[in-house]
């Protein structure tokens, strides 16, 4: 573990010459990971009003079962007037996982990410009046004996699938799940370019936008999420529009149906 | 800028594999108690603790059979590391001076075959799918049951089955079995019935009194293969975890499982769960009770789930 971490260390060190490694606000890190000074400054952009805040729920697994699909909800319920969540690794190749802008959704989403080894994750919150609020928990990377899993990796249709569309909307439990097809594929791996969806946005019918993730490598092949709404207030449809790195657009429309 | 793009290569190789060395501070003493327990005549059973992989018990969770053969003992599945095969290979010889003359792994997961090594001289049968399998997913597992349970592993490698072996009737060293072939719990599961005493050993298709799992579960076929364990109504069923089974319950429990699992993550994907809320659900008395319960059920979630929603979801484009 400290080989790695050194490594990752040095290697963003050399990178990033705007970043002194004292933020402005110095706060003590729960974790202790070490890193977290670093990503207060190069991901958040050194705030001047920062806070660890117990409030902002991150849940996922003690270990990571699946490398490649390690779920996780954050939850921001707690805080008023959220305008971004920033969720990020402090250990990994490419620290960043998502920003999501709630908009007229509830501060809360359920997501999947690749992960690379144990690590702090952390969602920092970013409210209209009051600072950025983050929270965190800890994910060890370790599989199973009987754990290995299956991984459709190389399957060869997946061109075919480049933006299929599953998902529909919960209006009585104030819910939106989509799930897109897309390799997200990180650029880490040799002779494999970067491919990725950059963006998701949800609106109504009229053109409206009512909330936005923007993507970054870490999140899973086919990425998968949930929204959450106020049941009173949801939208009875909601276009889902995205575009990759590639230029290829993503569309498609949430309902309560059942079936389509 | 090479020396980022070489450093982050390097860390993108872990993302399958996260490997980690054994601490020095390993457990001090790491000496499996394996004993064999007679269950019927000419047939003992070493039982596996119905646990997770830990390093408290060194990886010791699986079920072995022996059977007496006519040049010495058959031995099915053999166990999770080298020194469990070496801890194996010792407290059978008490059984048979001439020891082990013949291993049979029911299925590719490590608990059942890494042991081998000890016994790499013998004959090794397997399905042609178990033997494949173990080839291609052996450094992987290789790996996790490293960082899993530390120094217990030392020296192992993992030794796949070496040959195909013949399906329906057959002898083993003098010993007459049917071999039935099987999978659902993973692509490739090696069912048998020894003839003289009706035993039925099941290897991880049934478990009774602990959690079954579904890395390479394919729950509808595991269901058949089930069924199939059923019909042959045997006196007595060894299962791969978990207690020898005289009352005919294991075969049933296990299914009564793995239907509820399947209609848990379906129900759960009609109503737009993610999976950390579906694991946050509490499970039933009768399951919660299972050995390795709840980390199965958080386990099966994450190998099950996705595929279920998207059959479940609607297309939305
Ligand atoms: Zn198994």
């Amino acid at each position: 573990m400290f080989t790695r971490s050194s490594a990752l260390a040095v290697a963003i060190g050399l990178m990033a010459g705007s970043v002194s490694g004292a933020p402005q606000v110095q706060l003590d890190d729960p974790f202790s990971s070490g890193m977290w000074d670093y990503h207060q400054e190069a991901l958040l952009g050194d705030p001047a009003k920062i806070q660890f805040d117990d409030r902002v729920r991150v849940i996922a697994p003690d270990t990571a079962e699946d490398a490649f699909n390690v779920p996780l909800l954050v939850d921001a319920t707690a805080l008023s007037d959220v305008e971004e969540i920033v969720i990020s690794v402090d250990y990994g190749p490419i620290p960043k996982i998502l920003s999501f802008f709630p908009g007229e959704a509830e501060p809360k989403l359920a997501l999947r990410f690749k992960i690379d080894q144990a690590t702090a994750i952390r969602a920092s919150v970013r409210t209209r009046t009051d600072g950025w609020h983050v929270g965190g928990t800890l994910i060890d990377a370790a599989g199973g004996g009987c754990s290995a899993p299956a991984q459709a990796y190389a399957s060869d249709d997946w061109e075919e699938k480049l933006g299929e569309m599953h998902g529909r909307l919960w209006s009585s439990s104030g819910r939106a799940r989509v799930i897109v097809d897309h390799p997200m594929d990180t650029g880490l791996a040799d002779g494999i370019p970067v491919f990725i969806i950059r963006d998701l946005t949800f609106s109504t019918d009229d053109g409206h936008e009512v909330a936005r993730i923007a993507l970054s490598e870490p999140v899973n092949e086919d990425p998968a999420f949930t929204l959450y709404f106020d049941p009173e207030t949801m939208p009875s449809l909601l276009h889902v529009r995205g575009r990759d790195n590639n230029g290829n657009e993503i569309e498609g429309i949430l309902t309560d149906e059942e079936v389509n | 800028m090479t020396t980022r793009r070489a450093a982050l290569g390097l860390l993108a190789g872990g993302v399958a594999h996260v490997t980690q060395t054994s601490p020095l501070w390993a457990e001090a003493r790491h000496s499996y108690d394996l004993r064999p327990v007679p269950i019927l005549s000419g047939v003992w059973m070493i039982k596996g603790a119905t646990e997770y992989f830990s390093r408290d018990n060194g990886g010791a969770i699986v079920n072995c059979a022996i059977l007496q053969g006519k040049s010495g003992l058959i031995l099915i599945d053999s166990g999770s590391s080298r020194r469990y095969g070496e801890a194996l290979n010792l407290a059978l010889r008490k059984l048979d001076l001439r020891g082990v003359s013949t291993v049979i792994n029911t299925h590719h997961h490590p608990d059942h075959y890494f042991g081998n090594q000890v016994f790499a001289d013998k004959p090794i049968l397997a399905l042609g799918g178990t033997i494949a399998a173990a080839r291609t997913e052996g450094d992987g597992f290789s790996d996790n049951m490293y960082r899993l349970l530390g120094d217990w592993m030392r020296g192992t490698e993992p030794v796949p089955p070496s040959i195909e072996i013949g399906t329906g009737d057959i002898v083993v060293d003098g010993r007459r079995l049917a071999a039935l072939p099987l999978g659902g719990h993973t692509a490739s599961d090696l069912a048998l019935i020894d003839a003289e005493t009706g035993l039925l050993i099941t290897g991880d298709l049934v478990f009774l009194d602990r959690a079954p799992t579904t890395p390479h579960a394919d729950l509808a076929r595991w269901q058949e293969a089930l069924t199939t364990l059923a019909a042959v109504q045997a006196p007595a069923v060894l299962p791969g975890h978990g207690p020898l089974d005289r009352a005919g319950i294991a075969i049933r429990k296990t299914s009564a499982y793995l239907t509820w699992l399947n209609d848990r993550l379906v129900a759960a994907a009609g109503m737009g769960l993610d999976m950390i809320e579906i694991m946050e659900t509490p499970l039933p008395d009768e399951f919660a009770s299972m050995g390795a319960q709840p980390q199965e059920f958080h386990r099966s979630v994450s190998h099950l789930y996705p595929e279920i929603e998207r059959m479940i979801l609607p297309r939305a484009n």
